[in-house]
């Protein structure tokens, strides 16, 4: 089989050095493109991603720029999609695959968590499945049942899956990439919710490793720490709290799994409080771990319990009531205000 | 060649009676009775006979091997080493196997080592050999989703326009899960080349194939795909042989998937945890062994003049030689290593699991003073 794998050729005229203001849906784009040209192992296939481009246009234009054998659309059927994506990655291909949404992934969860995440540890290495396993998630949409889930805790709790989500434009573009170009299998989460956010961007751009978290506001006082569209939540939060002479810290995870420690505890260290912010539903959420861990790391720094401000514990609520299942900044602050702050 | 298929669905139902081309007095039969298809060339079937009886001797063994306490499990295929070496047969080594559990003499066929092959039913790794050195995955415990597997290595080897044709196992419980519903249809659509063996041997552990399935026969399901199904006598290799090649040569062409019901038996237990004599009767197992599908090939070969003696000798000496390297193997204990559990799971080391590992060494060194 020939392959190659030449350097990134980006999407965008080059010459057009002045940022561009482009989405995340768009970046997310660039990206699949700009990887597409650089190897032609990659393909891309799932519900709708040809000639429509996705239902949230992310692949939108692929199928005309690389053909219908880079680019197509499968049988409507998740478990189908992944587990001849593991064979094609057998093959030497690299796998784009989309799952539609968060909840639409769960048919595929067996071939996710058997095969995809074990298969490396079971063969000892001598198989590698550089799958990337793309998932619209989150809620905030108006989405009828079934559209607004964060199903982000199922695959961060399970060994053999690195699971990443950005929260903004260029990480999304610069993060997919780096997934597409991993050897392991990577659960790429995309925030619903951000699809449509802008920012000025001249492609191509490489952020932080995608393995990291960053530290997106600086503060002094409390570390708020979020990933995907809750990191809006806590910047809102932050920007809230000057006003109040209060000095927010915020993190973005970027990685849900492997965690990054070292950025996390820094911070928490400094701060001496922090609070973790997800959408997902806070009983064995994702929150649980970042809690866990900053207690277990830093519990002598620490002035305060680590709070989560997360879902309730509840299904995710239809598109009239979202609003009150929500994290808002106004309720950060509300949790936040509840520390006993004169023994700081 | 585009993924723009021509529509060309097969609407063509299997035989209710499985096709055969040997009936079990081991005389060849003609007429509607073998679907058309011919006996293999006789050297060729005393190839699949070797196969078969060295099979059966590695099966026989490690089965009593597990009842010594040297293996975890061992789902053994007695009785049907006609589906297991006919199908396995039929593929090249450029192509690639999907097997499940029950797959172990097939496996052989591959050339992979019984050390390697039962490296996951002693307990030592979850898999043993190396699948791409043998084209052959690690054998799949979760079922039907292997099939799966095989489907999108079809794909991208179609894709690649390598003729590479992708096999897969599956029994008849597996038919009833999503995957292989998935699989069948993926494949059709796609047409990629790939050949999916169903052997029906009447059992899921324990409960019968009438409680998994309403169709008049497992094959019959190809039809509601698009793909050619066959319904075939499970217990003659010849049949097997034959309808396996032909499916494997028209994928090869780009004729698209075949699904092929083999009707056989479990004359063993589901695994050595397993008591078949709560769901069926002695009576039915007698009647299965009966119909033997090594003995209905000696029979044919016999009459044909084509096993002598010597042969048959030298066959017996092959087996026991290799039931004697599997003894072997399974009586000596492999070195593994525990820290070796962290190394593998992630192609870059990880902060977490290298404080994991260390915490174990520290234990293992703590143990060991």
């Amino acid at each position: 089989m020939t392959t190659t794998h030449t350097e990134p050729t980006p999407a965008t005229d080059a010459a057009a050095s002045a940022p561009q203001p482009l989405t995340m849906a768009g970046a997310l784009n660039a990206a699949l493109r700009d990887e597409m040209a650089a190897d032609d192992r990659v393909v891309v296939y799932g519900e709708d991603v040809g000639p429509l481009g996705g239902v949230f246009r992310v692949t939108d234009g692929l199928q005309a720029a690389f053909g219908d054998e880079r680019v197509w659309d499968s049988p409507l059927a998740e478990s189908g999609i992944v587990g001849t994506a593991i064979g094609m990655a057998l093959y030497g291909m690299r796998p784009v695959v989309e799952m539609q949404f968060d909840a639409f992934s769960y048919p595929a969860f067996e071939q996710i968590v058997s095969h995809v995440a074990k298969m490396r540890n079971r063969t000892k290495g001598r198989v590698e499945l550089p799958i990337v396993i793309r998932i619209p998630c989150a809620g905030a949409i108006g989405g009828v049942e079934h559209h607004s889930d964060s199903s982000e805790a199922y695959w961060a709790s399970t060994p053999g899956l690195t699971v990443v989500m950005p929260s903004s434009p260029a990480d999304a573009y610069s993060m997919l990439r780096e997934a597409i170009r991993s050897d392991d299998p990577v659960v790429f989460m995309e925030p619903k919710s951000r699809y449509w956010s802008k920012a000025p961007l001249t492609l191509p751009v490489q952020t932080a490793p995608m393995d990291r978290a960053q530290v997106v506001r600086e503060g002094t006082d409390v570390t708020l720490i979020g990933y995907g569209p809750t990191v809006r939540t806590a910047l809102d939060a932050a920007s809230a709290a000057e006003a109040e002479d209060l000095s927010i810290e915020v993190i973005d995870l970027r990685s849900l799994s492997p965690f990054d420690d070292e950025t996390v505890s820094a911070s928490v260290r400094k701060t001496s409080r922090a609070a973790v912010i997800h959408e997902a539903a806070q009983f064995g959420g994702y929150g649980a771990e970042v809690a866990a861990r900053i207690t277990e790391r830093n519990f002598f720094h620490l002035a305060a319990p680590v709070l989560r401000i997360t879902g309730y514990d509840i299904p995710y609520p239809s598109p009239k009531l979202e609003e009150h299942y929500l994290p808002t900044p106004d309720r950060v602050l509300a949790a936040i205000a509840g520390w006993e702050w004169d023994l700081a | 060649m585009s993924l723009n298929v021509e529509h060309h669905a097969t609407r063509t139902l299997p035989s209710e009676k499985p096709l055969r081309l040997l009936d079990n007095a081991g005389h060849a039969v003609d007429g509607s009775e073998t679907g058309g298809f011919s006996l293999p060339p006789v050297e060729r079937l005393l190839e699949l006979y070797r196969r078969m009886v060295v099979a059966r001797r590695f099966d026989v063994q490690v089965t009593a091997l597990t009842k010594q306490g040297r293996l975890a499990t061992y789902p053994s295929a007695y009785g049907q080493e006609a589906c297991e070496i006919g199908v396995i047969s039929a593929i090249t080594a450029d192509d690639w196997f999907f097997p499940t559990y029950r797959d172990s003499i097939a496996l052989l066929t591959r050339g992979i080592a019984p050390g390697e092959i039962l490296t996951s039913f002693r307990g030592d790794w979850h898999n043993g050999y190396d699948q791409h050195r043998y084209r052959t995955t690690a054998q799949a415990t979760p079922l039907a989703t292997q099939a799966l597997h095989a489907v999108g290595l079809a794909h991208a080897a179609r894709l690649r326009r390598d003729p590479i044709v992708a096999l897969t196992f599956l029994g008849d419980g597996a038919t009833s899960e999503g995957d292989a519903h998935e699989a069948f249809n993926f494949a059709a659509v796609w047409q990629t080349p790939t050949v999916f063996l169903v052997q029906n041997n009447q059992f899921a552990i324990s409960t019968p194939v009438a409680r998994q399935t309403h169709a008049a026969t497992l094959a019959d399901k190809a039809v509601g795909y698009g793909m050619p199904g066959y319904h075939v006598d499970g217990n003659d290799v010849a049949a097997m042989y034959a309808v396996a090649h032909a499916a494997v040569e028209r994928a090869r062409s780009g004729g698209g998937p075949t699904l092929i019901e083999g009707l056989t038996y479990r004359i063993e237990s589901h695994t050595n945890s397993d008591d078949p004599t709560r769901y069926r009767k002695a009576r039915e197992v007698e009647h299965w062994k009966r119909r033997d599908p090594i003995e209905r090939l000696e029979k044919y070969l016999v009459s044909e003049g084509a096993l002598s003696d010597a042969t048959r000798a030298e066959i017996a000496d092959a087996a026991e030689s290799l039931a004697r390297e599997t003894r072997e193997v399974m009586t000596r204990e492999a070195v593994i290593d525990p820290l070796e559990l962290f190394d593998h799971v992630y192609s870059r080391p990880r902060a977490a699991l290298l404080e994991q590992r260390a915490a174990l060494e520290a234990e293992l060194a703590g143990a060991a003073r």
